[in-house]
């Protein structure tokens, strides 16, 4: 037999509401399937239901058979860690903070083969070493970096013997080349298997290949094989998606750059509390300029956005302020976080007019940038909390274009948005950073972003 | 701010609102006061002259329980504002202003934390025994540490936070971090400890009634009372249940006002 | 780390030895009347004292001397460990204390073990179960914590031993006299963990780390040993240290209650018999056991959870 899954009109509603629509799917062997859609098309809801964990508040309806037995979401849950597995959203949060690496895989070895203590170390030591985790295998979790982890849960999660994977957006939140090893890392464990993705990132779509299945709200929008799918795509939604993916942005013309400079970095050496994480960087920003910032993670990018505001000090070297006659809050920050940067307490509004009081702005500014940020008035009645993500990295741009900056650090402004807004936000900074004649300073890990979209590139 | 509070809140603030008004009204139409003795009439069963019946002394009871409760809400207030606004200011003030103000006031608070609260009321009103004023002073003292620790791990926080960061780049001052920043992240807080700090406060002021270094006779305070009559328990026992219910539901109104559970508090510590 | 918890406490104990002992100073000097006469009549007799032997008392206690030159010679007597005589009893207080703390760490003992023993499974099975269960038990917890401790201690009192006569009002010498004591102080102190050891239960419960320890193949028992206990554990044992001022609080007003010859005991009598060097012993004691227990508590902490509270 050789279908894992069959999924027959399996439908999901909260109460009166539905969540997804009813779908039919089944997934073969060594055919994985991706299902690619953003946040709210029900997408990891169906891997919960597949493997009965889905929130008891929410219903389910229609047929689930797993290796050709129909099982409802007690039942499934016999097969735990055997047969089906599924991989959390967030390993950190997924891996027991008070308990050493190595032990989280050798209980599985422990408890579900019944093997000794010391057999089941060695097997889960040699496990953590084809991921290349081997020295981290008395370390908690809260000392392994995001990749680490993942490659943690992913190993712990195997180590039962199950071949058939689910995994809930396994890349979430990594650099490019850890998204790459856990790609892998995925498709080898599943080989001879099932492989059932959850994602909204292209990339991971187009090397898993298989089928892809997209969803938005709750509804199939259109399915097939991965290459024709991301080659030729037929639903606008679809069409939408792909375009977000950066490596299909458009190339911006890069701007005649005015000479006008407005700082200067020679001989930079960035840290935090002494550790030089970078040095010896040179270079000039200019009035208007995008410039682009790349790396890994941990090789300093935030840090060097908060060294040139001067919210740290260089470990060595100097950062020059060129320009004159500029007030100390026209140098400015994005944040990654958009709820983080705003307090709850009061609507936006208040904030605004906080802001317009304390400068004695111009009011009559704000209903046009508004317009052009497409930021609805009704949005100022409410507060923070209330508002989507993407909504509120637009009224932070808002917020600071205001102020007439010079230089403006957005400091990964759209890692936490969905694909098609995050193209959004960003093209639409660039576009009014450039025309106030503000100097931007972008800085990602995806160097498709950077590279369509900026003027200069530093390599970090 | 009564539309934000749950149910239990408003039983808590209903439970306590009814406490005061009935001690207002009887205070104020009551025709006896608090020491008037009558030996002919002891221990008296509630009838049209004395409603709550009358203590071993013939003193009218309702009149009684109408100031001791007064002086427990007096006592409770009290406390509460004095030691709120003093933690929760020098709370900011030490995490704002970090280095040495907030070492100095670690090592005062280390002091004051070495000594479980009640001894060291016990101490300081043992020196001037029946004085309101120790009492307030001295459990002003023990409760303000509560307040500090809080609002300072909570201020501490928000001092690295992105949005207070990006107030301070946009120009804004001091006082309008604290209003739109620190405050509202503190409020939930100090709301919930003032809560409990009111039921502390009377809890412990009856304590020290019941060994004799609180509130002196003939003043009418709940636990002196409670250990007057304990004697006539057989005799009278619904004298004796007067005081006891009614610091019960002095300290339950509050507890139940706080809404949030103490414990929770802690993690924030 | 741990050096730097534990320096705290060492500090701590310094401090509130010093504390301790310029309080009883302050509460000596301030007393009004005149101090020697009063308490050689209280350690005599009204009607033996004369003035020969107020000024005996009027020596001991220095109570001549100019405060500066008293303070420093109380606070030296105060580091020797002389701790000096009742003025009561005449007998030197470190032996009285020492007796005392005996039959307070006795019933604090078996007043923490009892409220573990209470908390423990209340805590956990409502919130496993959730529902009635944990309706009745929140019932239970809010009405207990509206009480004062004492008013607990009546209670028990009036039933157990006036109205069904089962044991003895108060007192000290049978086993049966420990069990209203330490009872009442075990229902305190567990009216409020119990809450604390359900909140850390449900949390863990609930928490993805669990949820994904049964994904691997985990039993329901397997995941409660492993994982669940341990993280647990973490925020309990840290409220247990938070108790501590609810047990030496406890202490004072549960041994006055039922005439319990403990520190607390000691010092509520000492207090009101304004027998000074009686009340620095006990606060002395009960001071230094604070601090004491909580440095195991640290310790106890630190070795469940080394990352420290800090990061949760």
């Amino acid at each position: 037999m050789n279908h894992l899954i069959q999924l027959t009109d399996l439908s999901i509603s909260a109460k009166e509401v539905a969540l997804l629509q009813p779908l039919s799917l089944t997934l073969y062997r060594n055919k994985p399937i991706t299902i690619l859609g953003q946040t709210g098309s029900g997408k990891s809801l169906l891997a919960q239901a597949i493997v009965g964990l889905l929130p008891s508040e929410l219903s389910q309806q229609g047929k689930v058979e797993v290796f050709g037995q129909t099982h409802d979401r007690h039942s499934v849950m016999s097969l735990w860690g055997k047969e089906v597995i599924m991989l959390p959203q967030e390993p950190w949060r997924a891996l027991d903070p008070l308990m050493p690496a190595y032990r989280q895989v050798a209980e599985v070895y422990e408890c579900l083969h019944g093997m000794d203590e010391e057999s089941a170390f060695n097997h889960a030591l040699a496990d953590l070493d084809k991921v290349g985790l081997r020295n981290s295998a008395a370390k908690k979790p809260g000392q392994l970096s995001g990749g680490m982890a993942q490659r943690l849960a992913v190993t712990a999660a195997t180590a039962g013997g199950a071949k058939l994977i689910l995994a809930d957006e396994p890349t979430k939140g990594l650099d490019v080349s850890r998204r790459d090893d856990i790609i892998q890392l995925l498709m080898t464990s599943a080989r001879d298997g099932g492989l059932l993705t959850i994602t909204h990132d292209i990339e991971v779509a187009r090397q898993i290949g298989g089928d892809i299945i997209v969803m938005k709200e709750g509804v199939v929008v259109e399915q097939g094989l991965a290459a024709q799918i991301l080659d030729n795509p037929q639903h606008a939604y679809t069409q939408s998606l792909i375009a977000a993916d950066p490596r299909h942005w458009e190339q911006r013309e890069k701007s005649s750059i005015e000479k006008t400079p407005v700082l200067a970095v020679k001989n930079l050496s960035i840290g935090r509390q002494g550790k030089a994480l970078s040095k010896d960087i040179n270079f000039t920003i200019h009035t208007g300029e995008v410039v682009g910032v790349i790396g890994d993670s941990g090789c300093g990018k935030s840090t060097l956005g908060d060294t040139l505001l001067g919210l740290l000090t260089p470990v060595a070297g100097s950062v020059n302020k060129h320009i004159d006659g500029v007030k100390p809050h026209q140098w400015l920050k994005l944040f990654q976080d958009p709820p983080a940067a705003f307090t709850a307490s009061v609507t936006l509004g208040v904030l605004l007019e906080d802001l317009v009081k304390l400068h004695k702005l111009d009011r009559q500014r704000i209903a046009p940038l508004m317009s052009k940020l497409k930021l609805a008035p009704v949005l100022l009645a409410r507060k923070s909390t209330e508002v989507s993500g993407g909504e509120l990295q637009r009224f932070a741009i808002l917020r600071a274009l205001l102020l007439d900056p010079v230089f403006l650090f957005a400091d990964e402004p759209t890692s936490r948005l969905d694909p098609i807004i995050a193209k959004e936000v960003t093209d639409l900074l660039v576009d009014l950073a450039k025309e106030q004649g503000c100097a931007l300073l972008l800085v990602s890990h995806d160097p498709h972003m950077i590279a369509k979209r900026c003027d200069t590139v530093i390599q970090l | 701010m009564m539309k934000q509070f749950n149910l239990n809140q408003k039983l808590g603030f209903g439970l306590l609102l009814g406490l005061f008004l009935f001690a207002i009204l009887v205070g104020w139409l009551s025709p006896y006061s608090i020491d008037q003795q009558d030996l002919a009439h002891r221990l008296l069963t509630p009838d049209a002259n004395h409603w709550f019946g009358t203590d071993h002394f013939g003193r009218d009871m309702m009149t009684r329980l109408a100031s001791a409760i007064i002086l427990s809400f007096s006592l409770g207030v009290l406390c509460v504002l004095s030691a709120s606004v003093l933690g929760v200011t020098l709370g900011v003030c030490a995490a704002w202003a970090g280095g040495r103000v907030e070492q100095g006031l670690d090592i005062l608070v280390n002091i004051l934390l070495a000594l479980p609260g009640l001894v060291l009321v016990l101490l300081l009103s043992a020196i001037a025994p029946g004085s309101f004023l120790m009492m307030y002073l001295a459990i002003s003292l023990v409760q303000w540490v509560e307040y500090y620790r809080v609002t300072r791990a909570i201020t501490r926080t928000l001092m690295d936070s992105p949005e207070r960061q990006v107030s301070v780049m946009m120009g804004f001052g001091k006082w309008y971090q604290f209003k739109r920043h620190i405050w509202p992240a503190v409020a939930p807080s100090v709301f919930t400890m003032g809560a409990f700090g009111g039921a502390n406060a009377i809890l412990m002021m009856a304590s020290l009634g019941f060994v004799a270094v609180g509130i002196q006779p003939p003043l009418a305070e709940l636990g002196l009372m409670s250990v007057e009559l304990f004697p006539f328990y057989a005799e009278a026992p619904w004298v004796l249940a007067q005081p006891l219910l009614v610091v019960a539901l002095l300290v339950l109104g509050f507890q139940l006002l706080a809404g949030a559970s103490r414990e929770s508090l802690n993690s924030a510590d | 780390m741990l050096w730097a918890l534990l320096k705290k406490r060492l500090a701590q104990l310094c401090l509130v030895t010093w504390g301790v002992g310029t309080l009883t100073f302050v509460l000596m000097r301030s007393l009004p009347g005149d101090m020697a006469y009063r308490i050689a009549a209280s350690r005599y007799g009204q009607d033996n004292v004369d003035s020969a032997a107020a000024e005996l008392v009027r020596q001991e206690l220095n109570l001549d001397q100019g405060w500066f030159s008293s303070y420093t010679s109380w606070l030296l007597d105060l580091l020797q460990f002389n701790l000096g005589n009742s003025l009561v009893s005449g007998l030197p207080v470190s032996e009285t204390v020492a007796h005392q703390l005996g039959h307070s760490l006795l019933l604090a003992g078996c007043g923490i073990l009892l409220s573990v023993l209470i908390a423990l499974p209340l805590g956990t099975l409502s919130a496993k179960k959730g529902g009635v269960v944990n309706l009745v038990v929140v019932w239970f917890s809010t009405f207990t914590r509206a009480m004062p401790v004492f008013v607990l201690g009546l209670i028990l009192i009036l039933l157990f031993a006036m109205e069904w006569q089962l044991l003895p009002v108060a007192g000290f010498g049978t086993w049966q006299h420990l069990v209203l004591p330490s009872i009442t102080l075990a229902i305190s102190l567990a009216a409020v963990s119990n809450r604390v050891v359900h909140n850390s239960v449900r949390r863990v419960l609930r928490s993805p780390f669990y949820q994904f320890s049964r994904v691997k193949g985990l039993t329901e028992g397997q995941t409660f040993l492993r994982h669940g206990v341990r993280n647990m554990a973490v925020p309990v044992v840290a409220f247990i240290g938070i108790q501590l001022v609810s047990v030496i609080e406890g202490i004072v007003m549960i041994e006055s209650l039922f005439s319990w010859p403990g520190v607390g005991h000691g010092l509520a009598h000492a207090i009101f018999a304004r027998d000074i060097p009686v009340i620095q012993g006990c606060a002395l004691t009960m001071g230094i056991l604070f601090v004491v227990l909580n440095s195991l508590i640290d310790v106890l902490c630190y070795w469940i959870d080394p990352r420290g509270q800090q990061e949760q």
